[in-house]
C-alpha cells in the first residue's frame, strides 16, 4: 500500500505538474482572442491603420503563447490513459465522449482558422479573414466547454449507471453532462480568462506609456483589453458566487476546507484572514485557526444566500450533517458508515462475479440490487478510516483567499486603468497607477492558479466524486517511472516557459520601439 | 439499425478514417525529417513555413484520433496507454517539441538558438514517424498485457489492465514493429516531398525534391512490402465474446491473409491504395512538371491504412492481442463503450462533412498561391 501511495502521489503531481503549465497559456489564449478579434472587427469597420497595427501586435504574442498551450493540452489528454488507465475505463465511457466531441468541433476549427489567421492576410478577403479570427476564438472557447464539462461532471457525476458485469459506469443521460455546475464551471474559467488578458494588455501598454513610447497605441489598447477584461472579471465573480452555492450544496466538504471550517453553525462567519492550526485533526477540540479576523455571518450568505442559514464544518460532515441540494440541512450518512457501505458494495460485486461464473442468474440480480443500495459510496469502500476522505485543508483555504483578494483587486485596477485612458492627461501623471499595472501582470496567473487549486486540490480525494478516489484510479506502472517522466516533463516544460517569456519580453520590446501606429508588414 | 454491433463497427471506421487521414498528414513530420538534407538556408525555411502552415492539422488529427479511441474503446485507451507507458510517453515529448518549434524558431529572444529548434522538429519528424508506425504495428503483433476487471477490487493494486516491466519498451524494440514504422517514416518524406512540388514555387528546389521523392519511396516501398508480408503470414486469433467480456479465442494461422480474403473490399482498398501511391510518385518522378502526385498519393495513404486497420478489427479480430494472456485481448466487440455513448458520438460524427468542409475551403483558400521566398521575405508572420 505504500508503493501505492507513492505512485498515487507522482501521478498526481504529474498531471498537477501538466495542468498548471497548461493553465499559464489557455486563459490568455482565451481573452487574446476575444481582444485580438474585437480589435481586428474595428479595423474591418473603419479601415483604420491604427487598428491593424494594434491587431498584429497583440496577435503576435497569441501566436507565441498560443503553441505552447496546445503542446501541454496534448499532455493532459494522453496523460488520463497512461497514468490514470484505471479511471480511463471505470469513468471512459462518459468521460471519453466530450474529450472526442472537443476534438472534432473544437480542435479543428481552432486549427484550421489558426493558420488563415496568420498567413492569410493577403492571400484570403478581409471578411474571411475576421471571420478566421473570430472562430480561432470561438474554437478555443468550445474546446474549453468540452473539457470543463468533462471536469465538471467529475465532481458532480450524474447521467450514469454502474455496470457490474463490465465493472465500469456507463452513460445514461448525455444531457445531464451540462450540469449547472458544469455550465457554471465554463463561465467562470472563460471569463476569467477574459480578465487576465485584459490585465495582461493593460500592463503591457502601461508598461510602454511609461517608457513614453507608442501613446495612441496603449491607449486604444487599455481600452479594448480594459472593456473585455472589465467584463470578464465582473462576470467571473459573478459565476464564482454561483460555483460557491454550487459547492456548498453538491460537495460541502470543499466548502469547510476553503475554509478551514470543522464545526459549523447558524449564521456562520466567513474567515476574512487566518491562519489554519496545522496540528488540528477532525476529532480534537483544538482550535481551528492561530488567529482568524471574520465576517459575521458572511459564509452563511456566500453558501446559501441567507443571512442565518447552517454551514456544516468537516466534523459535521463526517458525522452525517450536511445541506442538501435545496440548501437545507440535513441528516446524512456518516463517513464511517459511507466505508463500511462501500465496502458492501465491493463486497456486492464479487458475489455478482461469482454468481456469474456459476450461471446463477437469481443470484447474479440479488447481489446486483444489494450493490445498487450501496452504489453511491461505492468510493469510500477503498478507504481505511475517514481521515482519507478530508482534502488538505491549509492550501484550500489559503488559495481560496489569494483567488479572491487578487481577484477584487484586478477589478479596481482594470476600472481605474479604463477610466484613465478616457483621461490620457491624468492617467500619464499617476506614473504610480501604471507601474502597479506593470507589477500586476505576474499575479493575475498566481490569481488563475489558486482558483484551480481551490476547485482541484479542494475535492481531493476524489477522482469521481465519492465513486473512484485516486488510489484506485492510477496505472499499474513502477513508481520510478512515474518519478523519471515527471521530472522530464519539469524540465521541458520549464526549459519551454523560459523560451515563451523571453520571446514574449522580446517582441513587447520591440514593439514599444517601432511605430505601433503603422503596420510593419 | 443502430444496434450495439453496428456501432461498433461504425467506429472502428471512422478510427480507420482517423488513422488513414493522420498517416496522410504525417507529411508534416516527414518534412521535418528532411530539414538537414537541404543546407541552403533559403530552402530549408520554404520547408519550416511550408510544413508550418499544416502542422496543427497533424497534431489535431493525433489528438482526435487519441479522443475517438478513448470514447469509442475506453478498455483499449487505458490498456494501451496507462501499459505501453514509455512508447507514448516517447511519442507525447516529440510532440511538445514540434508545437513550439516553428512558432519560436525564427524570433528573437528564443534562447536556445534556431538550431536547437531545427533540431526539435527533426526529432519529431523521425521519432514521430517511427514510433506512430510501432504503435499501430501493434494491432497486429500484440503487446504484453493481461486485463482482468475483479483487479478493481483489490485493495492492494486495484488495476484492471498490467503490462510486462518494460511498459512498451519492448514493443519499440519489436523489428517487426520497425519494419511497419520506418516505412511510416519514409513515406512521410516521400508525401512531404511531394506536397512541397505542389505547394512551392522555386524550379531548382523542385528538380532537388523530385528526387527526395523517388529515393524516399523507393525505401518505403521496400519496408512497406517487408510490413505486408510480415502481415499476410502472420497468425492471429479469431475471437469470440465470452459472457464476462473475456475473448475465447483459437489461434488462426495466416488471420490477416484469411481477412483479407473475407473482406475482399478490404483487399479492393488495400490494392487501390497501392496503385494509387505507386501511380502518384510514378507521375510526379517521370513527367516534368507534374504537382500533383500528393493528391493521389494522399487518398491512396488513406484508403490503404483504412484497408489496414480493417483487416486488424473485423472479422472477429483482437485488434490488439494479447500476447501473453490472448482472453485478454481487445477486440472491438469488448473494449467499446456503451451502446448509447457510441450511439451518442454517432450523431456528432454528422458535423464532420461540415468540419471537412471547411477545411477544404481554408486549405484550397491558402494554398491557392504557392510559397514563394519573395512572400517569405515580405511576412512579419515567419516562421
Amino acid at each position: 500500500m505504500n508503493d501505492l501511495t507513492s505512485l498515487v502521489d507522482w501521478s498526481r503531481l504529474q498531471f498537477a505538474l501538466t495542468a498548471i503549465y497548461h493553465w499559464l497559456f489557455v486563459p490568455l489564449t482565451l481573452g487574446l482572442s476575444v481582444i485580438v478579434a474585437v480589435m481586428e472587427t474595428a479595423y474591418y469597420r473603419t479601415k483604420s491603420e491604427k487598428w491593424l497595427a494594434a491587431t498584429k501586435f497583440w496577435m503576435t504574442l497569441f501566436g507565441i503563447n498560443f503553441a505552447i498551450g496546445v503542446a501541454t493540452g496534448l499532455i493532459l489528454e494522453f496523460e488520463f490513459g497512461t497514468n490514470w488507465s484505471n479511471y480511463s475505463w471505470f469513468v471512459g465511457d462518459i468521460f471519453g465522449a466530450p474529450l472526442a466531441i472537443e476534438g472534432i468541433l473544437a480542435f479543428f476549427m481552432e486549427a484550421t482558422f489558426v493558420a488563415v489567421m496568420f498567413f492569410g492576410w493577403n492571400k484570403v478577403s478581409p471578411g474571411f479573414h475576421l471571420a478566421s479570427t473570430w472562430l480561432t476564438g470561438i474554437g478555443a472557447s468550445i474546446s474549453a466547454l468540452w473539457i470543463l464539462v468533462a471536469n465538471a461532471w467529475m465532481q458532480y457525476p450524474a447521467g450514469m449507471e454502474f455496470d457490474p458485469g463490465q465493472m465500469r459506469n456507463v452513460m445514461t443521460d448525455f444531457w445531464a453532462l451540462f450540469s449547472p455546475i458544469a455550465v457554471n464551471k465554463f463561465f467562470h474559467a472563460v471569463f476569467s480568462g477574459w480578465a487576465l488578458a485584459g490585465v495582461f494588455v493593460i500592463g503591457v501598454s502601461c508598461w510602454m506609456l511609461l517608457k513614453g513610447r507608442n501613446k495612441a497605441f496603449c491607449l486604444l489598447s487599455i481600452k479594448t483589453g480594459g472593456w473585455v477584461g472589465l467584463a470578464g472579471m465582473l462576470l467571473t465573480m459573478y459565476t464564482g458566487d454561483g460555483s460557491a452555492v454550487q459547492v456548498a450544496r453538491h460537495q460541502p466538504m470543499k466548502l469547510a476546507a476553503m475554509e478551514g471550517l470543522y464545526h459549523g453553525q447558524k449564521g456562520q462567519g466567513l474567515s476574512v484572514a487566518g491562519w489554519i492550526n496545522p496540528d488540528k485533526e477532525w476529532d480534537d477540540d483544538r482550535d481551528q485557526y492561530l488567529f482568524n479576523i471574520e465576517i459575521p455571518c458572511g459564509l452563511s450568505i456566500l453558501a446559501t444566500h441567507d443571512l442565518d442559514s447552517f454551514v456544516p464544518g468537516i466534523a459535521d460532515i463526517i458525522n452525517g450533517v450536511s445541506i442538501n441540494a435545496e440548501g437545507d440541512t440535513v441528516n446524512t450518512v456518516p463517513y464511517a458508515e459511507r466505508i463500511v457501505r462501500g465496502r458492501m458494495a465491493h463486497e456486492s460485486l464479487r458475489k455478482y462475479d461469482a454468481a456469474r461464473a456459476e450461471g446463477d442468474t437469481s443470484g447474479m440480480e440479488a447481489a446486483k440490487a444489494e450493490l445498487a443500495a450501496n452504489y453511491p459510496y461505492f468510493g469510500y469502500g477503498y478507504f481505511d478510516s475517514v481521515e482519507q476522505a478530508i482534502p488538505p485543508v491549509g492550501l484550500t483555504y489559503v488559495m481560496f483567499r489569494t483567488m479572491v483578494y487578487l481577484g477584487s483587486f484586478f477589478l479596481l485596477l482594470m476600472a481605474a486603468a479604463l477610466f484613465l485612458a478616457y483621461r490620457p492627461e491624468v492617467l500619464e501623471r499617476q506614473r504610480w497607477l501604471m507601474w502597479t499595472a506593470v507589477a500586476t501582470v505576474p499575479l493575475m496567473w498566481i490569481c488563475s492558479q489558486a482558483g484551480w487549486a481551490v476547485a482541484e486540490v479542494g475535492r481531493q480525494p476524489w477522482t469521481v466524486q465519492d465513486l473512484l478516489p485516486t488510489m484506485a484510479a492510477v496505472s499499474d506502472l513502477s513508481t520510478s517511472s512515474v518519478v523519471l517522466t515527471f521530472w522530464i516533463f519539469a524540465a521541458v516544460f520549464t526549459v519551454l516557459l523560459v523560451a515563451e517569456v523571453s520571446i514574449m519580453c522580446r517582441t513587447i520590446a520591440k514593439g514599444s520601439k517601432s511605430d505601433l501606429q503603422k503596420v510593419n508588414a | 439499425m443502430m444496434t450495439l454491433e453496428n456501432l461498433q463497427n461504425y467506429w472502428w471506421v471512422i478510427a480507420s478514417v482517423l488513422g488513414g487521414l493522420l498517416v496522410f498528414l504525417l507529411f508534416v513530420q516527414g518534412g521535418q525529417s528532411m530539414l538537414f538534407c537541404f543546407k541552403s538556408p533559403d530552402r530549408k525555411s520554404l520547408i519550416v513555413n511550408s510544413m508550418g502552415r499544416k502542422w496543427e492539422l497533424t497534431f489535431t488529427t493525433l489528438v482526435t484520433f487519441g479522443g475517438a479511441m478513448f470514447a469509442a474503446f475506453p478498455l483499449f485507451y487505458s490498456t494501451s496507454f496507462g501499459g505501453a507507458y514509455w512508447l507514448w510517453m516517447l511519442i507525447l515529448f516529440s510532440f511538445i517539441l514540434q508545437a513550439v518549434s516553428y512558432e519560436y524558431r525564427n524570433k528573437k529572444g528564443n534562447v536556445y538558438g534556431r538550431g536547437t529548434y531545427d533540431v526539435f522538429l527533426f526529432i519529431n519528424g523521425c521519432v514521430g514517424c517511427i514510433l506512430l508506425g510501432v504503435a499501430v504495428s501493434m494491432f497486429f503483433f500484440g503487446g504484453e498485457f493481461s486485463v482482468a476487471r475483479g483487479n478493481m477490487l483489490d485493495q492492494g493494486s486495484p488495476v484492471i489492465s498490467r503490462w510486462s516491466d518494460t511498459h512498451g519498451l519492448e514493443a519499440v524494440f519489436c523489428w517487426k514493429n520497425l519494419v511497419l514504422g520506418v516505412a511510416v517514416l519514409f513515406l512521410a518524406r516521400m508525401q512531404a516531398s511531394l506536397y512541397m512540388m505542389n505547394n512551392i514555387a522555386d524550379a531548382g528546389f523542385f528538380v532537388q525534391l523530385k528526387r527526395q521523392a523517388l529515393a524516399n519511396g523507393l525505401v518505403f516501398v521496400v519496408f512497406f512490402l517487408g510490413f505486408l508480408g510480415l502481415l499476410l503470414t502472420a497468425t492471429g486469433y479469431t475471437a469470440t465474446l465470452e459472457p464476462d467480456y473475456s475473448l475465447a479465442v483459437v489461434e488462426t494461422p495466416y488471420k490477416y491473409l484469411h481477412n483479407f480474403l473475407d473482406l475482399w473490399w478490404a483487399g479492393v482498398m488495400l490494392l487501390l491504395g497501392v496503385v494509387l501511391v505507386l501511380g502518384g510518385l510514378l507521375l510526379a518522378v517521370l513527367r516534368e512538371k507534374f504537382t500533383g502526385g500528393i493528391w493521389l498519393t494522399g487518398p491512396g495513404t488513406i484508403l490503404a491504412v483504412m484497408a489496414i486497420f480493417f483487416v486488424a478489427g473485423f472479422n472477429d479480430t483482437p485488434f490488439y492481442p494479447s500476447l501473453i494472456d490472448p482472453t485478454s485481448s481487445l477486440s472491438i466487440r469488448n473494449a467499446s463503450s456503451s451502446r448509447y455513448t457510441l450511439a451518442v458520438m454517432s450523431c456528432v460524427t454528422l458535423l464532420i462533412p461540415f468540419v471537412a468542409a471547411y477545411i477544404w475551403y481554408a486549405w484550397r483558400a491558402m494554398d491557392s498561391k504557392k510559397l514563394t521566398s519573395a512572400e517569405l521575405d515580405a511576412t512579419s508572420h515567419k516562421y
